[in-house]
């Protein structure tokens, strides 16, 4: 006769980039039910349309989560951007791509320093990291800032990268790539780190079409589905197919990202050599009236932004569906059944953005 | 599948100097464009407003009648708004950090008053 | 693919609140994922508009509702959609009825019940932190 107890995981725990509860009912150490409660980094952002102008509301945008900062901004400059009708320098949408894959890259080397983390491989940890920080130099160099850019506006860039920075940059990817395929030969190659990715939170590719999954969690299940494919920005002019992995466990989490991040640096390069001149923002007047939907591929997965504009210079309605958001259900259901032990890595293994569920 | 792909690694790590920096006997080497604070040179400022109107966080407060301009460095995400929409460049975004403190500081300039004009001789208006 | 003007690529369709769940099941035939469930605050109702998406094609269903009229729950069509309810739930005071799973105001925690909710004479005289 098993009996059922309640074990609480989070807000606080040495795993979790940021705080999340969940209720765990355990049948001796075998997790039956989850019962998850947010709202621990809920600031009501979306209610802030009210009170600022849809133009200083960038910078709100920007800082819901200090990951995907750019993309959240970016998106939202060209939500409005498409109510108003505004055509973009074809050098904005460039700077843009390369930003955004740029952002990608240091999304992905900080989810695999926190795997690395979470199985307790601290050295590894650190390695990624250290990768990371050269990409942080990079946004600093460019934008001013490490985590928050402050570098979209409506009608497009506050700032340049001219090709001599463009280029420099490109070089240092070259360095990066060269101790990217090393961590990586470790993430995907070691007995020891596999022992604990293999097989963890198998979803098949049904499942994860049936719980709208979104990002590497669903193109790890072999569903071949990336927004950048939409051809928004300059992705239309590049060249790349979405990269998927099978087995639906961990490990194609983590090959999924790892190949991911060697895709954006050849995205990069391709963009940087098709950059063309010219400016990089055009001036905006007048309100937004209209509604519209804006969808991006974030690191995380297919994220979408709702904006509804009245003609004021306030706006009605700003809501961002999360990747994360969409998949913390999925999650839910793969933790049932599975052992104490393996929950942080299932709770990893979406690469939680906890900020982007709740704002 | 082995268990020694981290060592190569490992052994370069122990042989070279450390990634990080000793902070703060060694201090941060800023870059160009690094945001990090705002100077206002308040003998240029004719105290528009437009600053105080265009922050996001309402850190600048501008006083005409005391001919003050204050900042809350505290308040202030760094974003240089203010620095692009100032008429007269008189604001500028300097790179070092606002230095942590135990309370929310705030640095007010004020305007010097012009020196009094000697008394004006010659033609009268009719 | 290019993105179509913004009135074209939202692909909206108003319909009734009663047809809900006559449309959705439509849809899950179809093939279709949900992808979001909104709620908007009007001036007096709640307009809620669920988004499908069939490989990248975008299709928004919408209808409004008055304060404190019930709508039925598609967690029964789409599994994953009681996390998006109890959102709207718990953010905006909407009644959303026979959820999969129902926290019942749970899922978030906030100092003020329905912090979103359409603005009464309460909230208008007390005012809040600026």
């Amino acid at each position: 006769m098993s009996t059922r107890s309640v074990v609480p995981f989070g807000p606080h725990h040495p795993v979790l980039p940021e705080p999340i509860h969940l209720d765990l009912v355990l049948e001796d150490e075998k997790v039956v039910d989850v019962v998850p409660s947010i709202g621990f980094i809920h600031r009501g952002l979306e209610k802030l349309v009210e009170k600022k102008d849809f133009n200083e509301f960038v910078y709100i945008a920007e800082r819901m989560c200090g990951i995907c900062s750019f993309m959240h901004g970016m998106s939202y400059c060209e939500a409005v951007e498409h109510i108003m009708g505004v055509e973009l320098p074809p050098r904005a949408k460039y700077l843009r791509t390369i930003w955004s894959e740029l952002s990608r890259m240091h999304s992905h080397l900080l989810w695999l320093g926190l795997l690395a983390d979470a199985f307790g491989f601290e050295s590894l940890f650190m390695q990624s990291w250290r990768i990371r920080e050269k990409i942080l130099d990079m946004f600093e160099a460019s934008t001013g800032g490490r985590l928050i850019f402050s570098v979209n506006k409506i009608g497009g860039q506050r700032k340049d990268m001219d090709n001599a920075m463009l280029h420099g940059f490109v070089e240092t990817l070259g360095g990066i790539e060269t101790e990217l395929r090393e961590i990586a030969s470790t993430f995907l190659g070691n007995s020891a780190v596999n022992s604990r990715l293999q097989g963890v939170g198998r979803m098949t590719k049904e499942q994860a079409q049936l719980y709208g999954v979104a990002g590497p969690f669903l193109r790890a299940s072999g569903v071949a589905r990336d927004t950048r494919e939409l051809g928004y920005d300059a992705y239309g002019d590049l060249d790349f197919e979405p990269i998927t992995a099978d087995a639906g466990d961990c490990y194609a989490r983590t090959q999924v990202r790892i190949r991911e991040l060697f895709q954006s640096i050849d995205l990069i390069r391709q963009a940087v050599a098709k950059i063309p001149e010219g400016g990089v923002a055009v001036p905006v007047r007048g309100f937004p009236k209209g509604e519209y939907m804006m969808r991006v591929e974030q690191p995380r997965g297919e994220a979408i932004y709702y904006v509804k504009a009245n003609g004021t210079k306030f706006l009605d309605r700003f809501r961002v569906r999360t990747p994360t958001f969409a998949n913390v259900p999925a999650m839910i259901e793969l933790m049932k059944g599975c052992q104490l032990t393996e929950i942080p890595m299932l709770v990893l293994t979406i690469d939680p953005c906890v900020s982007c569920i709740e704002r | 599948m082995s268990l020694f792909t981290f060592v190569k690694t490992e052994f370069r790590n122990l042989f070279s100097k450390p990634a990080t920096r000793p902070y703060p006997q060694q201090p941060k080497q800023f870059m160009e464009r690094t945001r990090g604070h705002i100077e206002n040179d308040i003998d240029l400022c004719i105290l528009c407003g437009l600053c105080a109107r265009k922050c996001p966080t309402g850190a600048i407060t501008v006083n005409r009648a005391e001919k003050t301009w204050t900042i809350r460095r505290f308040s202030c995400v760094q974003c240089g708004s203010c620095v692009e929409g100032c008429p007269k460049k008189c604001l500028s975004m300097h790179q070092s950090y606002t230095q942590p403190g135990p309370e929310k500081t705030s640095e007010t300039l004020r305007k010097p008053q012009p020196p009094a004009a000697p008394a004006a001789a010659g033609k009268s208006v009719s | 693919m290019a993105e179509s003007s913004s009135d074209d690529s939202m692909n909206l369709v108003e319909i009734r609140p009663e047809s809900l769940l006559n449309q959705v099941t439509e849809l899950k035939a179809r093939g279709y994922r949900l992808v979001q469930i909104c709620s908007t605050t009007l001036k007096d109702r709640y307009e809620l508009t669920y988004s499908f998406s069939v490989k990248y094609d975008l299709l928004n269903l919408r209808f409004t509702v008055a304060e404190g009229q019930k709508v039925e729950s598609i967690s029964p069509i789409y599994p994953s959609a009681y996390f998006y309810e109890n959102e709207i739930h718990d953010l905006f005071g909407v009644p959303i009825e026979f959820m999969t799973v129902d926290f019942r105001g749970g899922l978030y925690r906030t100092a003020v019940k329905a912090p979103y909710r359409l603005k009464s004479e309460e909230d208008q005289e007390g005012g809040g932190p600026k």
